[in-house]
């Protein structure tokens, strides 16, 4: 479904990415691990479009979408939850879920869905959404995402700084789209946990992947080498 | 007694019209972050596209409206379009040397095609009709217009904070990067804005020009006012704008009253002891 090919990006002068070539399939859920300024961060942001990249190096369904806008990559399904959740503080929670619903793609994900499986979202749905708790926060940037019907839903740090309970509501959320058929990228700090999600993992270091495998098959020693860089 | 309070009531209704001149001043910079120079240059070029209707046509100012807004609108789609939407989200500098360009450029063409001498909108019988209530005398003219900011700020009000433009709006003013992830398109929105703001420009300076002369170099000035009604209500608060432009109108005509010549140098005063006491203006940042 998505396949990179020598993707290279930059900020300026500076290469944050040397040739990276990766793969997501159809419904599958891969992890993408690493050190903070490794650049998974900018790879996610060079898929939906927010750091320009050569067209070639991302192909998605075999179209060359490299590049394309924002919006471009939204309405083809590439849909990004950003790291630090990023919610829009002037607005409510209903109205940023309502405002992504309304850039979005049609399908079955709606803001009516998600306050139904969200109870404690719906109760809050007019307070602004940055009032909320930090994991209530988090759900309503999946959510956002969530309801734009991605194909591909990229994940930055979604469970940074979140309880244990807060994550494993996260994950459960993630999980109902994934039974959907979504294929999913994790960037993910606890290395474990994404590992027992993913479905397939790739280490990035410096800008260039290092390690790639099976996650159920994942060896903990070179995984752990490759994060540290040893 | 009774003056002083006629003095605070026309400050008033003077203000409001100053608010009114703000009020796109104020979108443009709580939601573009665009400090628009060429702001009361274009006050004064709808007032001379009001004029030249009202000459050509049998229709009074205040029906020129049907005129000049949609050709105001159109004016302000095509410069955010052609200009300004390719000098945003750099540096805060670039806006403010394009519009300090067009603000000259405008200048020169009104002096080109309509003279240095000044004008005025005729207002006709509303010039001079005035009410009296209970021995302070109120004129209708600046009554009407004071009502029409009102009713302009409580449709911006309403037009930012409830409608679904208005979320995209108040998200792009939060954070444009987000925004445009979520689907936004800025660039568009941001036309659509301009146009709006030329809107409010449009209405404005018809109800200047039916009130006070113009000239060609009359913009600056008229900047200054809307620029002070925005920042001494706090940036990014729209209702802060319009009590500011109340202030500065308060301040003018009290000012007056000690001597004719003073009344904007009072204004000004205002303006600087506030920005002195409180620099974040004297409401907080709200809603747009």
């Amino acid at each position: 479904m998505l396949r990179v090919e020598q993707l290279s990006a930059y900020y300026g002068l500076f290469q944050a990415l040397f040739e990276v070539d990766l793969r997501v399939d159809e419904g599958e859920c891969m992890a993408l691990i690493g050190a903070n300024g490794a650049g998974k961060s900018t790879l996610l942001r060079s898929l939906v479009g927010a750091v320009k990249v050569s067209a070639d190096s991302v192909q998605f369904d075999g179209e060359a979408v490299g590049g394309a806008s924002e919006r471009k990559q939204l309405k083809r399904g590439i849909t990004l939850v950003p790291e630090g959740r990023r919610l829009f503080p002037s607005l409510s929670v209903r109205e940023n879920i309502e405002l992504a619903q309304r850039h979005g793609r049609p399908g079955r994900w709606d803001t009516e869905l998600l306050f139904q499986e969200l109870p404690a979202l719906a109760e809050v749905q007019n307070r602004p959404a940055t009032a909320l708790s930090g994991g209530q926060q988090q759900l309503v940037a999946i959510s956002r995402a969530l309801v734009t019907n991605p194909r591909l839903l990229l994940c930055d740090e979604v469970s940074l700084g979140l309880s244990p309970y807060a994550v494993d509501e996260v994950y459960r959320l993630l999980n109902m789209a994934r039974q959907d058929g979504m294929s999913v990228v994790l960037v993910e700090q606890n290395v474990q946990r994404a590992l027992a999600e993913a479905d397939r993992f790739y280490c990035v270091q410096k800008g260039r992947v290092v390690l790639d495998g099976v996650a159920a098959e994942a060896d903990h020693h070179a995984v752990a080498n490759a994060y540290f860089g040893v | 007694m009774l003056s002083l309070l006629e003095t605070l009531i026309n400050g008033l209704l003077l203000g409001a019209l100053y608010a009114l001149f703000g009020i796109g001043l104020s979108l443009s910079l709580g939601v573009m972050r665009m400090i628009n120079i060429a702001h009361g240059d274009l006050i004064v070029l709808g007032a001379y596209l009001s004029s030249v209707i009202v000459l050509n046509t049998d229709l009074d100012p205040l029906s020129s409206l049907l005129i000049v807004i949609p050709m105001m609108f159109v004016i302000g789609w095509l410069l955010q379009k052609l200009l300004f939407n390719r000098v945003m989200g750099r540096d805060p500098l670039s806006p403010l040397l394009l519009t300090f360009g067009l603000s000259i450029v405008i200048q020169n063409l009104l002096q080109e095609l309509f003279s240095a001498d000044t004008r005025s909108l005729p207002a006709g019988d509303l010039a001079l009709q005035g009410i009296e209530l209970g021995g302070v005398n109120i004129g209708v003219l600046p009554l009407i217009s004071a009502g029409i900011s009102v009713l302009a700020f409580l449709f911006v009000a309403h037009l930012i904070n409830r409608s679904p433009i208005g979320s995209a709006v108040r998200a792009v003013a939060d954070d444009q990067e987000t925004a445009r992830l979520v689907g936004v398109n800025d660039r568009r929105l941001f036309a659509y804005m301009a146009g709006f703001v030329l809107v409010t420009v449009a209405v404005a300076s018809v109800l200047y020009g039916m009130r006070t002369p113009f000239s060609p170099t009359a913009g600056p000035e008229r900047l200054i006012y809307s620029f002070e009604a925005v920042v001494l209500g706090g940036l990014g608060n729209l209702w802060g704008t319009f009590f500011g432009g109340l202030i500065i109108g308060v301040a003018q005509l009290l000012g007056a009253r000690i001597d004719t010549g003073l009344g904007p140098f009072f204004g000004h005063l205002v303006f600087l002891v506030v920005l002195i006491a409180r620099p974040e203006g004297l409401f907080k940042a709200g809603r747009a």
